[in-house]
């Protein structure tokens, strides 16, 4: 039986185990429970801001602390962190002030609360800052891990989690395999490559034992930084399978099909299909649902990695 | 103790600096800069809590321009305080200057807060303030408020939440100017009873004369000994003020002199031509 958990669990995780240290300081704006800071906030309340419902204020006081020499966390949901993303750009990323704000409740995958809720568009829009690290980890160990490495970097972050449960991948690794930067190889195939993120990694394992049962054997890469991007990766990967796919729960414009896009444009153009929200809106639906609706799931993914290998 | 007609000295120094400033670049926002530029020296002379020498130690007071467009008026203070040089002045709006358009805290000693976008420094004196109370220090946070600039509705997610903390140690001075980019304040949107809303909004309140020392002081004393909340001082100030034909004028919120209108404005601040 797969082990499951939600990424948003590893974060409130990592910030219980970050305590120690007295600098570390959680920023809320009523969602806590749900970004689940409320661990830290129950343990340090004295460390813990309220903001109300005002996550642009909460984004410049979390970097008006962290000009002060503390290590400000602030969630909300990935949706509302956007409402603030001109603070995040003018207050934190411009005069580079190690503010980590974390997204959760991102992507279609969080569900019945609908398109309103459903942020598609963050990491592109992140991606797009100076000093900004961008990352969205694929289960709740990874993000336990690369969280508590956030707190040492000296510049800002970006973080989506997702509001529901995923199959656990990292539960028998060693936290050194799980590096801010570095993709992980979860598969090692020679006929594509699917380099995915977030909710859809498990999703590409899925696609690969498909494959598998085809005789196609796939590449599965965890690339849980979107920013920097692995381009080292991705260039090994292009080479040794020759064609690509990508897959996230986000927009096909910006995210990590971009990003890989834009690193393939100035090389050698390996084929690419890029698996994401096709420049549409959510609904309200489950998870699954979801993902079967905006054409992200493992069968999608299968397709994906047929069409890219065509392409050769 | 430094007396009021000192204060009025360096303030009139300071004058001389923002239009020198604004004239060399053909750009900038003289208007602001000369409506504050009362309150900025008294604030540095009298209260803030700073050494020119060590910009960045710790346990300084932090002075933050929200309204970062009125630079002139800082870097003038800046260069009379001793964190720049006046030469440093001359580098305004000047390619790899240190004194960039707007404040820049990554560019400039002395500057606490990068500034630009309007409606954002409140809620960052919110977080220094926070940070100095867990620090167990009584360092205090000042911040400058335009007040077209509270039209933007993240200054009152700030005012709000830095009430509900108690915020002892956070002070703003509202410079209240009646004037905003396109035209009066009133044309553009009025405001009411500004008092009235910070006061409704959990703060100490007083209002003072922007451009009378002894009022100016007088309020700072009062930010000193306000500390059961965060308190605020409106200061009824003339934009443009010191400058005859930039007094009260809209046109010279963001426009600089021509020649012939520098010659009269150094005529005014008493410079030997």
């Amino acid at each position: 039986m797969t082990k499951m958990e939600a990424t948003r669990d590893g974060y409130g995780q990592a910030l219980l185990e970050l305590a120690d240290n007295e600098k570390i300081v959680i920023l809320e704006a009523d969602l806590g429970k749900s970004t689940k800071s409320l661990h830290f906030r129950k343990a340090h309340p004295e460390r813990t801001v309220s903001c109300g419902i005002g996550e642009q204020n909460m984004v410049l006081v979390a970097a008006g602390m962290a000009a002060s020499g503390y290590i400000p966390f602030a969630s909300t949901f990935a949706i509302f962190t956007e409402r603030a993303f001109e603070q995040m750009r003018n207050g934190v990323a411009r005069p580079n002030l190690p503010v980590h704000l974390c997204g959760s409740h991102g992507g279609t995958h969080t569900g019945t609360d609908g398109s309103s809720a459903q942020s598609i568009e963050d990491l592109a829009i992140y991606r797009t800052l100076p000093n900004v690290t961008v990352i969205h980890p694929s289960d709740s160990v990874s993000t336990r891990v690369l969280t508590k490495q956030l707190a040492s970097s000296p510049s800002p972050s970006y973080m989506r989690t997702a509001r529901n449960k995923t199959p656990v991948l990292y539960d028998d690794v060693g936290e050194d395999v799980i590096q801010i930067g570095k993709g992980i190889e979860l598969k090692n195939g020679s006929d594509v490559a699917i380099i995915a993120c977030g909710v859809l990694v498990s999703e590409a394992l899925k696609a690969a034992d498909l494959l598998a049962e085809e005789g196609i054997h796939a590449t599965v890469v965890d690339m849980h930084t979107i920013k920097p991007l692995d381009s080292k990766l991705i260039d090994a990967v292009s080479e040794r399978c020759g064609s690509l796919v990508t897959a996230e729960d986000h927009s096909i414009i910006g995210g990590l099909g971009g990003a890989v896009a834009e690193h393939l444009s100035t090389t050698d153009g390996t084929p690419l299909e890029r698996v994401g929200v096709n420049d549409r809106f959510g609904e309200s639906g489950q998870a699954h649902e979801m993902l079967e609706l905006m054409g992200l799931n493992a069968a999608h993914i299968v397709l994906a990695a047929k069409k890219s290998i065509s392409r050769k | 103790m430094t007396t009021a007609d000192e204060l009025r000295e360096v303030a009139r120094k300071c004058r001389v600096h923002i239009v020198d400033m604004v004239y060399r670049a053909q750009a900038g926002h003289p208007g602001g800069s000369l409506s504050e530029i009362d309150l900025l020296t008294a604030l540095y002379k009298t209260q803030l809590n700073v050494r020119p020498s060590e910009p960045k130690w710790e346990d300084r007071d932090r002075f933050i321009l929200s309204k970062g467009h009125a630079s002139p008026g800082m870097y003038a203070i800046l260069a009379e305080m001793g964190f720049i040089s006046v030469d440093d002045l001359e580098s305004y709006r000047v390619l790899g200057g240190i004194c960039q358009g707007h404040v820049d805290m990554k560019w400039c000693p002395g500057v606490d807060f990068s500034a630009g976008s309007l409606g954002m420094g409140l809620s960052f004196g919110m977080g220094t303030a926070i940070a100095a109370r867990l620090d167990g220090s009584n360092r205090q946070t000042y911040v400058m408020l335009g007040d077209g600039e509270i039209q933007e509705g993240s200054v009152w997610e700030a005012a709000m939440a830095s009430a509900h903390h108690e915020l002892g140690n956070l002070n703003v001075i509202l410079d209240r100017n009646r004037i905003q980019n396109d035209d009066f304040c009133e044309t553009q949107m009025r405001m009411f009873d500004i008092p009235a809303k910070w006061k409704a909004f959990g703060w100490n309140v007083m209002e003072i004369d922007g451009h009378s020392m002894e009022s100016i002081v007088e309020g700072l004393e009062f930010l000193a000994q306000s500390n059961d909340g965060p308190s605020i001082l409106i200061a009824q100030t003339v934009k443009g003020k010191g400058i005859s034909y930039m007094e009260d004028n809209p046109s010279f919120h963001g426009a600089a002199p021509n020649d012939e209108q520098y010659a009269q404005a150094m005529k005014e601040l008493g410079v030997s031509a």
